[in-house]
């Protein structure tokens, strides 16, 4: 069929060498980009598990399990390390995920004038942009003086109690412990914030509906609802948590003498990393590249655990 | 026939506050409060403090001026500021080019499929890498084997370390503002005739721009403020910085080794140093946070 204007011919020009030379070039530019990703990654874990060869060889996986760190005699274990970032990280996620929780659902589940919730929702996203090293200083002069009287009591009169029994003489776990509860309530508080905000809202209103108050439906269908993303978040912080290095360096004592006591001085693999790393030489190098590989190994395990949760369990509302 | 409604104590229907029901639900209300008390605390308090303790220190000198040697009064973190700016410049130098072309990959070229799926599961594994490893990674593979000019400690392996820190954020941003660009808008530029490469420069990326802007704005922040992957990457410097392939000062490097000093003048530039990186973080925040408000309305 002809057009009466006359315009009838598209002109199906092939196109120019240049063009298509620009737009393959720069496919092929943003996939070499993208590679890098899984080249840095590769380069992490081979630098680490090459450089923790020499190790693994002489110490084999009673290092998993002594606890002597001893550059003289080169014989080493990092027991007191691995224990070190489990504790301290699981407990700051026994007392972070309950206040997280806890701070998410009174910023969304309108319990309070929108600017509010928005004040105290900012707050702590600024929380979390503070950086660890400067909560580190902060937790050495002032938290650490503040919490040693508290400290002393819990020592003087639960002191029978393996966890209480050392006196608390200045940095140690448990002020650790507490500011890594600072580092990762942020996260905890975003992610569960973020997956409440998602629950839809007639859910709400099936709850109100049929008479529940508002912690009923709260507990019975709201938290119900959003738990997958809260553990999936619940998860990361824990991951962050064990590798979290500064602020825990800087307050935990580095002693890699092993205790029960919560009030002692003790260790986590990042701290000791940052600690002795610079300095090491010879098979301390690969003794501790040994220990950065189990410190990995733990937050790999923790991130795709997270991420398969919330994959998993995720409810779907369409 | 009467409605039933009538035989109902009209009083059930009223609010009882004094129900058991209603009771703990103000006791959980009143927990709620208390914890988010808690949680605004930290940050209330170590602001309160950094302020505090470091604003005594503000003045000319602290900007002009190099660290004292330990035991000696006075001074300035000059060195260290310009460190960190530096050093920050060469981490996003490299992580943004690459973590935008990375993110423009996965996002316009091939949302789904094995490959792009296996990047971004990387990525995800990447940013969950604790900082310390990458400062690791970057010792062993640059600083020990000496690449930059027979050079060890350099501001350059510094910022290649910031860089990896960096680059899964910018990545990930870059890849979900694309995603969220209407595909109309690229099929109109395709169907009008423009090139894949002038669709994607030209169209799709000015889109995109604001949500991308706040990520990296983000992402430098906190690659500012990141101390782990710089102790035995660019190390420290007491002098002012000589190039990008020397040892170079940084702020957050200073904060933690003058905090451990038993000096009061180097733990007292410490809090000045850590109110001046504070302020230029929480600005960047605050920064990303207006751009953010700025297209939503």
């Amino acid at each position: 069929m002809r057009s009466e204007t006359g315009q009838d011919q598209f002109t199906l020009r092939r196109r120019p060498w240049s063009e298509r030379s620009i737009d393959g070039g720069f496919r092929l530019l943003t996939i070499l980009l993208a590679s890098l990703v899984a080249v840095v990654l590769l380069g992490i874990f081979l630098t680490v598990f090459n450089g923790a060869q020499e190790a693994m060889a002489s110490f084999g996986l009673s290092f998993l399990v002594t606890s002597g760190w001893n550059p003289v005699n080169n014989q080493y274990g990092a027991f007191t390390a691995i224990y070190g970032t489990l504790v301290s990280s699981l407990l700051a996620l026994f007392i972070a995920v309950p206040l997280g929780v806890g701070t998410a659902i009174f910023i969304t589940e309108n319990l309070i004038p929108r600017t509010w919730r928005e004040v105290i929702g900012v707050m702590v996203e600024l929380l979390a942009a503070i950086p660890s090293v400067v909560l580190g200083l902060w937790a050495i002069f002032v938290m650490e003086p503040l919490l040693r009287p508290f400290l002393n009591f819990l020592h003087q009169s639960l002191g029978w109690f393996p966890l209480f029994s050392t006196v608390p003489k200045g940095p140690g776990m448990a002020p650790a412990i507490l500011i890594l509860v600072v580092m990762i309530l942020p996260i905890i508080t975003a992610i569960s914030r973020d997956a409440l905000n998602q629950v839809p809202q007639e859910l709400r209103q099936g709850a109100y509906g049929v008479g529940s108050t508002r912690w009923i439906a709260i507990f019975n269908v709201i938290l119900p609802a959003a738990i997958s993303s809260i553990i999936g978040g619940v998860m990361l912080a824990l991951g962050r948590a064990m590798g979290e290095t500064m602020a825990v360096t800087m307050i935990i004592g580095n002693s890699m003498n092993f205790s029960w006591s919560l009030l002692a001085p003790g260790n986590t693999i990042s701290a000791m990393l940052a600690n002795q790393f610079g300095e090491a030489d010879g098979i301390q190098v690969s003794a501790l590249l040994y220990a950065a590989l189990i410190l990995m190994l733990m937050t790999f395990a923790v991130n795709i655990l997270a991420q398969w949760i919330v994959r998993r369990f995720s409810l779907s509302y369409n | 026939m009467t409605l039933s409604t009538a035989t109902l104590p009209s009083r059930s229907l009223r609010f009882n506050p004094g129900l058991k029901r209603n009771r703990t639900d103000r006791l959980f209300t009143a927990i709620a409060a208390l914890f988010s008390l808690i949680a605004v605390l930290p940050l209330v308090l170590v602001l309160i403090y950094v302020l505090i303790q470091g604003g005594k220190l503000i003045s000319i000198s602290l900007f002009t001026q190099l660290p004292p040697a330990p035991g000696l009064e006075g001074g300035g973190i000059a060195n260290a500021i310009i460190g960190t700016f530096l050093v920050t410049l060469v981490g996003s130098m490299i992580a943004i080019p690459v973590g935008v072309g990375g993110g423009i990959y996965l996002a316009e070229y091939a949302r789904r499929g094995w490959f792009s799926q296996f990047i971004r599961l990387g990525n995800d594994i990447l940013a969950g890498v604790p900082s310390i490893i990458c400062g690791v990674f970057v010792y062993s593979a640059i600083v020990a084997t000496r690449l930059f000019f027979g050079q060890s400690y350099t501001a350059m392996a510094g910022g290649i370390a910031l860089a990896v820190l960096m680059l899964p954020t910018v990545i990930k941003t870059t890849d979900e503002a694309l995603k969220l660009v209407p595909q109309e808008l690229s099929w109109g530029a395709i169907g009008v005739g423009a090139s894949k490469f002038v669709t994607i420069t030209r169209i799709t990326l000015p889109s995109a721009f604001t949500p991308m802007a706040t990520g990296v704005v983000l992402a430098i922040a906190r690659a500012a403020g990141e101390t782990a992957p710089l102790i035995f990457t660019a190390l420290f410097s007491p002098f002012w910085p000589e190039g990008l392939f020397n040892p170079i000062a940084s702020m957050s490097v200073l904060i933690f080794n003058f905090a451990i000093m038993p000096y009061e003048a180097q733990n007292a530039l410490a809090w000045a140093a850590s109110f001046v990186l504070v302020i230029l973080i929480l600005g960047a925040n605050l920064l990303a946070r207006w751009i953010r408000r700025f297209t939503s309305s």
